[in-house]
């Protein structure tokens, strides 16, 4: 993209027919070369992005085509209380589930820069929740939180502390509290690692200079540490914001959305109405009404932490 | 409507075993009698013929068996290549719906529920192959009616249906005071209080279970004179009667093993396998599993009929398997031959045999097939197809209706109510809204 600054010199173009101009103007072939990387963009991310946008307009069905409807996709969604059920659960699920994973991802990592035996293998270790396939441990979770054969029920019985199994999936507060954990359980070591990486770039001789200045361990933290990694946190936390607000598979393997429609997230309702219910159309305006939100997170992300002053070489306020 | 992994795997065993016999002697008496019927058979399959075949994937390992062995007698018999591809209950319908549309692909599908309805102009009509079959095995169901035709013509075969009854253990229902299972909605109920009462509890799935939750709850719709569409496709949900089922199955539900909202298709599977639920709807796979994982259960339990409600007559719903041939295909009456030879009883009896009461007919002369009377605890799954209603209830079987099924319409009404989360009248309103938009 940057080819496109640099000017073709109008000295050796001087006295050439357009033709022989443009043959060696540096930007004419610069465009050349970024087609193909255009091609691909435009084939696989705007194309669909903008087809889907289409479809939200139409009343397509799977199977045959839609005529144009306007908003009216959209004007139906507004009156439907399971679409705003469905926008509260996902801002409750992105919320709570990206703050956790920071604040204990954070934790994770800071544990994990200190020196201690075996350290490449717990921290490898730390990772396993990531690597295992989402499907497999919601199945996991789906046992974990079973009406009737749940670990955690009963060993609470047997300890005698509940005397009745815990409806995990079956009440609504209950469910909403289980998928975000298992959510959490499955992103925090992809923050805690991209945190240790970050904290493994922060030079220690600040930290040598800072405790000969008698600072605290808070205070070095505070003003060494949080700083310096702020672009990461910043990086971390909108994949993390991103990766939470899309999710599908945990949900769809959990409870599909219910018990009646508590944990429908804007992904999942999306699924049910588009494919399963075959309304493409209807489907397409959901997953249309997830863009505003992802792109608001992004800002914030980019303009609240990325672009600080220093990190342009000026000097903070 | 079943447990899908535990069902295939005990049929694995089970059922293989059992009906090995069925399915492998068969295998050469099976090619033998598939020379002399191609031979004879008024549909003669075009030269080169290949058939590309699209299946809801298969949950009993026996039954996939004794399919692949029919397939293979017909491409011995006939010379007609048959490519066969499998997809789960969710996938099949956008995938065939795909087909239609793009005009190529796929020459037949077998798949569920009102498939052929949601495309009628893309299918062949089948409406020779429907008598032939009819007039040699003593009539169709009259579901099959509902289910093949469109208008007065054939567009699809149902093959067989697998049917959601009720399962029981009959010990607990005989502490709770009942000799017989009960056969009415306020027999029933009473029945489910006891339960309760004794510590056995009853349960069903009030959660997103496309094959349990739908099938019990329109049953529990129905049998009041509820329903979502009159015979005009309008939106008659708001009535007196729906709200007495709502009121009806809120009494059930309350006396409900604990976590019913969250079920999916194969917890009360499991529930009831392991002893915990002692009566549930649900397809045969309960009783195939539990014979070889809990004997004891097995030996407890039996089927019954879904008990009829003040509508006063029978209002199940099951899930049928109708065959369909695309117009587009370049060889209808290969398509046409070989969905009349699955259904001789020369295949259809060892292949249904085969998948140990999962599978039942729409063919009345099928009664006669032992699989139903072998074990008596099978028996009531031969019926299905005589007490199924279709998910359209009174309408007309086509794209809504099988959007409201998978939008599930009626189970989130029902579970609005039962749960609190809406008062009856909210419930209903909520639905009604959601129908009258799919079927505007």
């Amino acid at each position: 993209m940057t080819a496109i600054d640099i000017k073709a010199t109008p000295r050796v173009s001087a006295g050439l027919g357009a033709w022989q101009r443009l043959m060696i103007n540096r930007n004419w072939i610069a465009a050349w070369f970024m087609l193909p990387a255009a091609a691909f963009l435009i084939l696989f991310l705007a194309y669909p992005l903008g087809l889907g946008i289409w479809m939200s307009f139409t009343d397509i069905r799977i199977g045959r085509g839609g005529a144009f409807v306007g908003l009216e996709n959209y004007e139906w969604l507004y009156e439907d209380g399971v679409f705003w059920l469905s926008v509260f659960n996902t801002l409750l699920y992105t919320l709570v589930a990206s703050a956790i994973k920071f604040v204990l991802g954070l934790y994770l990592a800071l544990l994990l820069n200190r020196h201690m035996p075996f350290k490449a293998m717990i921290r490898a270790a730390v990772l396993i929740p990531f690597i295992v396939p989402t499907v497999l441990s919601a199945i996991a979770f789906w046992w974990i939180y079973d009406s009737q054969f749940s670990i955690i029920s009963w060993s609470l019985r047997h300890m005698g502390l509940i005397k009745q199994n815990i409806n995990f999936l079956g009440d609504s507060d209950w469910a909403r509290a289980s998928v975000i954990i298992a959510n959490i359980w499955r992103g925090v070591p992809f923050v805690a690692i991209t945190l240790l990486a970050g904290l493994q770039t922060v030079s220690p001789s600040l930290y040598e200079a800072a405790t000969l200045d008698g600072a605290t361990n808070w205070q070095r933290f505070r003003f060494i540490t949080y700083p310096l990694l702020t672009p990461i946190i910043a990086v971390v936390m909108t994949f993390s914001v991103l990766f939470t607000f899309t999710d599908f598979q945990l949900i769809w393997a959990l409870t599909r959305g219910g018990p009646v429609n508590a944990t429908h997230l804007m992904a999942t309702l999306s699924y049910q109405r588009g494919i399963l219910s075959g309304r493409l159309g209807e489907g397409a305006a959901i997953a249309t009404a997830m863009i505003p939100f992802l792109v608001a997170a992004i800002m914030i992300s980019w303009f609240g932490m990325q672009r600080r002053k220093w990190q342009q070489g000026e000097n903070n306020d | 409507m079943s447990n899908f992994i535990q069902d295939r795997r005990s049929l694995l065993k089970g059922g293989a075993a059992t009906l090995a016999a069925a399915a492998t002697t068969s295998a050469d008496q099976l090619l033998n009698f598939a020379h002399a019927w191609a031979q004879t058979s008024q549909w003669k399959p075009e030269k080169g013929a290949k058939i590309n075949l699209l299946r809801w994937k298969r949950f009993v390992e026996a039954e996939d068996v004794a399919f692949t062995n029919i397939m293979q007698a017909f491409t011995k018999a006939t010379g007609v290549e048959i490519n066969v591809s499998n997809e789960s209950y969710d996938d099949l319908q956008p995938k065939a719906s795909v087909a239609a549309n793009t005009g190529q692909g796929l020459d037949m599908v077998w798949g569920l529920y009102s498939l052929p309805h949601l495309f009628p102009s893309k299918c062949v009509d089948v409406t020779d192959v429907a008598d032939y079959l009819g007039k040699k095995y003593g009539g169709w169901a009259p579901s099959a009616n509902a289910y093949g035709k469109s208008g007065n013509k054939w567009i699809g075969i149902p093959v067989a249906a697998t049917g959601g009854l009720i399962n029981y253990r009959i010990s607990s229902m005989e502490k709770a005071g009942f000799k017989e299972f009960p056969k009415d909605t306020a027999g029933f109920l009473e029945l489910v209080k006891a339960l309760n009462k004794n510590g056995t509890p009853a349960g069903m799935a009030l959660g997103h279970a496309s094959g349990d939750a739908n099938t019990w709850l329109h049953w529990a719709l129905w049998s009041h004179g509820g329903y979502l569409v009159d015979e005009k496709d309008k939106v008659i949900i708001n009535s007196p009667e729906t709200m007495k089922s709502l009121e009806y199955v809120k009494a059930l539900y309350e006396n409900f093993i604990p976590g019913t909202a969250s079920w999916n298709d194969s917890s009360n599977n499991k529930a009831f396998v392991s002893g915990q639920l002692h009566c549930t709807v649900n397809g045969i796979s309960v009783y195939v599993t539990a014979s070889r994982e809990n004997k004891a259960v097995a030996e407890d339990m039996n089927h019954a009929y879904m008990p009829i409600g003040p509508a006063g007559k029978p209002t199940e719903l099951h899930l049928p398997f109708t065959m369909l041939v695309f117009n587009f295909s370049k060889y209808p009456q290969a398509c046409k031959a070989l969905t009349a030879f699955m259904l001789e009883a020369e295949q259809f009896n060892p292949w249904v045999t085969s998948a140990s009461g999962y599978l039942s007919h729409f063919l009345n002369a099928y009664d006669n097939n032992p699989v139903w009377t072998a074990d008596p605890k099978r028996t009531p799954y031969r019926d299905v197809a005589k007490r199924t209603l279709t998910p359209a209830g009174r309408g007309t079987l086509g794209e809504n209706a099988a959007a409201a099924i998978a939008d599930f319409v009626i189970v989130d009404m029902f579970a609005n109510y039962c749960t609190g989360r809406e008062d009856a009248k909210g419930a209903i309103a909520f639905a009604e809204r959601q129908a009258k938009r799919l079927y505007r």
